[in-house]
């Protein structure tokens, strides 16, 4: 059997994993500069397509063609997604039921998104094996539900990827943890990572994964925590300098960014200080873990009744669990862990690192799939109930949620008319008694019935979720045994000529190629600069002689020239020197902010042209 | 062929369920997809379909209720869940106090609850709780043990029995349901047991 990789497709980070064949372990792939954590981020350009930590660094000055947190919109609908749309730089519009992602003239649905950052991660774990890599494990938030699901195994096909399982991120950390340390016992993994939330209770004996119950919320992670701290920042700042930033949307990136560092931050330490300069003003402003805390805390209560519900559907009360696993990089905040603690009765451990154990499990399933391990066995759930629209609305349940997988249904329908030989089924997902109140999957006609009077024909359609917590269903005519069509129009999904069109256009979107990316980069580079540039002249330039300010205008001004050609060494040359006009500047305005004008850490930091706050290696972001 | 048959048990409610865990580990092992992904398409296909019918036999027949619902269709022949609806019926000693009870909802319902209204609630929920909880260890219980102990003549009887107590325990389940989403107690809003 061919290579599998294991892929963590996550919000904010992906990681591709392998086992190591001599030490039966398994490894997270790095790329050539030794990063295993890759970005979900991809910046639309006109040069090509940017993936990573070079679509990262764009954030802030690309904001309207730089997509992340693509997961968000997954096998959404636009009704799902609307009220955070005003958070997001890039517009996202309603198409069939799905949404699409406008940049510039084209649009973009969110698998064709996420396939580049598939891609990105199988030409990684290619140049590693030095051979072509076509099947893949994927990891999904165990609450994703069906349509969340077919929208990753579609970005996987786009990519290029036989998505041989799509297994749950709970469960594929478990696993990973199970290589470790083999022992019997009940364990709870709770799962918070950049936009969703899982928490997952299994039995582990003699090498069975058996999961009994599963919840969650698909649109809460770290990602609303900085969106937190971003709305209080915006009050903040409209109190304090009388400026709404809401509709700027480099700055709204630019606050976004500092939240996340400062949450971070927080992490680790009681305080951490922010200081953005923005166009006439310098924000500063010391944020406490206290305050923080204050901000997030309804946030973090909120994961806790999906616990106790998870609980009472394994049968199960909190001193029955032997174990709680955190995974996911927001497990990193304290109050969480405290929360988590209190709720379970026990100290939770992270052992293995919280960002890559995810991938690392996904490589475990991709074993055993690929006949390598045969001594575990992972029996997962549905994490949500399946059912069918019946009279008034009601759903009938055919699957309830946490059935073991793989399971299947049967069920009998019949025509309501003399003649009819078509009837329609509704199929939906979710806990609620209404269907307007659940997920509807999927609309199904079952038609070729032959007319006979009302009530006559007997319809046997079989309900099957698969291994990936995917539906398939079949149905039979049993009086004249003929098998009926079923034509099944997805409500928020793609349909396989759509996807196959986007197969043949994903080279339309294939990543810029190295001479573009550095060209693309040396730009950033170089625009990066002239803003620290332009902003310190305004701050600082009356700190030095008018001859220099005209010597440092004129570096500034050849700049701006010389970055619209194809010239990168040139670009590069340039930027240098506008570096080395503004040093003594520079200095002038570090003995200034030391004199208590600026802020001290602030001007360093204009001047080295740097100040990514999130670029922090020591502590990594969520997941 | 049936739930227990899938675990080669004869037609009983009594399980011991530790050796019926160790059964669908040992049998999981031998379907499961995980396992077949070299094989050919069809025989794929057969592992998926003995994996499914081996997941939906355990979980009907681990929980003893479960068990029991399961007994009553497979009995009647219905192997679908078309009318397998219990039409939920009230306790007969019971019948006065649900007309309070009902009647206590929808004054719940239409304008809130004072201090004394929601404290008789409680009470009431309390009560028919713990009758509920009755009700289902009379059914895992002797009405269960009844079944397994029946000659095929006295079968039909024990049947009726256990659906007549099944109807009560839907009765209350549905009441006791209702009485915690006017107390505001549901679990998170959304959660209820009812259709499971």
């Amino acid at each position: 059997m061919s290579r599998i990789v294991g892929i963590d497709l996550g919000t904010t980070n992906s990681l591709v994993g392998y086992v190591d064949e001599t030490t039966g372990l398994p490894r997270v792939i790095p790329d050539a500069e030794g990063r295993v954590l890759l970005p979900s981020v991809v910046s639309f350009a006109r040069e090509g397509v940017l993936v990573g930590e070079a679509a990262k660094r764009l954030l802030v000055r690309r904001p309207a063609t730089t997509i992340y947190s693509v997961k968000r919109l997954m096998g959404r609908g636009y009704e799902d997604i609307k009220d955070e749309l005003c958070y997001l730089p890039f517009k996202v519009v309603p198409c069939d039921g799905i949404v699409k992602i406008q940049v510039e003239n084209r649009e973009v649905t969110p698998p064709e998104v996420s396939a580049i950052v598939l891609r990105s991660l199988k030409e990684r774990a290619e140049k590693h094996f030095g051979e072509p890599i076509e099947k893949a494990v994927i990891t999904v938030p165990a609450y994703f539900n069906d349509s969340q699901r077919q929208a990753t195994k579609d970005a996987g096909r786009i990519a290029g990827l036989d998505v041989v399982r799509i297994v749950n991120e709970p469960t594929a950390a478990s696993l990973a943890y199970g290589l470790h340390r083999l022992k019997a016992g009940v364990i709870a993994v709770y799962d918070l990572g950049g936009g969703t939330f899982d928490i997952s209770i299994l039995r582990v004996k003699d090498g069975v994964f058996e999961v009994l119950a599963t919840n969650g919320n698909t649109h809460l992670g770290g990602d609303d925590f900085d969106r937190a701290i971003l709305v209080w920042l915006l009050d903040d700042i409209l109190s304090k300098h009388g400026v709404y930033l809401g509709r700027d949307s480099e700055a709204m990136q630019e606050l976004r960014l500092a939240a996340e560092a400062a949450k971070i931050r927080l992490s680790a330490e009681e305080r951490a200080t922010l200081t953005i300069p923005f166009d006439g003003f310098t924000y500063h402003r010391e944020i406490t873990r206290v305050e923080l805390e204050g901000l997030i805390g309804k946030l973090v209560d909120s994961t806790l009744g999906p616990c106790r519900v998870a609980l009472a559907d394994a049968g199960l009360v909190p001193s029955d669990i032997d174990e709680v696993v955190l995974v996911g990089g927001s497990t990193r905040v304290p109050l969480l862990r405290r929360r988590v603690e209190d709720l379970f009765g026990k100290t939770p451990h992270s052992q293995l690192n919280p960002d890559e154990v995810v991938a690392l499990g996904a490589a475990v399933q991709a074993h055993i799939l690929a006949g390598g391990i045969t001594s575990m066995l992972l029996l997962d759930v549905t994490p949500l109930s399946l059912g069918i629209e019946t009279l008034g609305g009601i759903v009938s349940v055919l699957i309830p949620r946490n059935t073991t997988i793989p399971t299947s249904a049967r069920e009998m329908f019949t025509t309501s008319v003399d003649g009819q030989t078509i009837v329609d089924l509704h199929v939906v997902q979710g806990e609620r008694e209404l269907a307007k109140d659940c997920r509807s999957l999927a609309r199904f006609e079952l038609s070729g019935i032959d007319p006979m009077p009302a009530g006559m024909p007997k319809i046997e359609v079989t309900f099957l979720i698969d291994a990936n917590g995917i539906l398939q269903a079949q149905a039979k005519e049993l009086r004249t045994g003929k098998a009926a069509a079923i034509e099944v129009r997805p409500t928020y999904g793609l349909s396989e000529t759509e996807v196959e069109r986007m197969v043949e256009e994903a080279f339309a979107y294939a990543e810029a190629d190295v001479e573009a990316r550095l060209l693309i980069e040396t730009r950033n580079e170089a625009d990066t600069v002239i803003t620290h540039v332009e902003r310190a002249l305004r701050q600082g330039g009356g700190l030095v002689s008018g001859e220099e300010r005209e010597s440092i205008r004129e570096a500034l001004g050849e700049l701006r020239r010389v970055r619209a050609t194809e010239d990168r060494e040139r670009i590069r040359e340039t930027t240098t020197a506008l570096n080395r006009a503004t040093e003594h500047l520079a200095e002038v305005m570090m003995d200034a902010a030391l004199k208590g004008a600026l802020s001290s850490k602030r001007a360093a930091e204009i001047m080295a042209g740097g100040a990514e706050p999130t670029e922090d290696p020591a502590s990594p972001g969520t997941s | 062929m049936d739930h227990f048959e899938v675990f080669g048990l004869p037609r009983r409610l009594a399980i011991d369920t530790a050796e019926l865990q160790r059964r669908f580990y040992e049998l999981s092992r031998r379907y499961h997809p995980d396992f077949h992904q070299a094989a050919p398409p069809e025989e794929q296909a057969r592992a998926l379909e003995a994996s499914a019918r081996l997941n939906a036999a355990y979980r009907a027949l681990r929980d003893p209720i479960a068990r029991v619902e399961y007994l009553v269709r497979l009995e009647e022949g219905r192997d679908t869940k078309e009318g397998a609806t219990v039409k939920p019926k009230a306790p007969p000693e019971l019948l006065e106090e649900m007309f309070e009870i009902q009647e206590a909802l929808a004054e719940a319902k239409a304008g809130g609850l004072d201090e004394a209204g929601r404290a008789a609630l409680v009470a009431q929920r309390d009560r028919l709780a713990t009758r509920l909880r009755d009700e289902e260890a009379r059914l895992v219980g002797p009405l269960s043990e009844q079944w397994d102990a029946s000659r095929p003549a006295e079968r039909q009887r024990a049947l009726a029995t256990i659906k007549e107590s099944l109807a009560i325990r839907a009765y209350l389940r549905t009441v006791v349901d209702d009485l915690n989403d006017a107390l505001g107690e549901s679990q998170e809003g959304y959660v209820t047991n009812r259709r499971h």
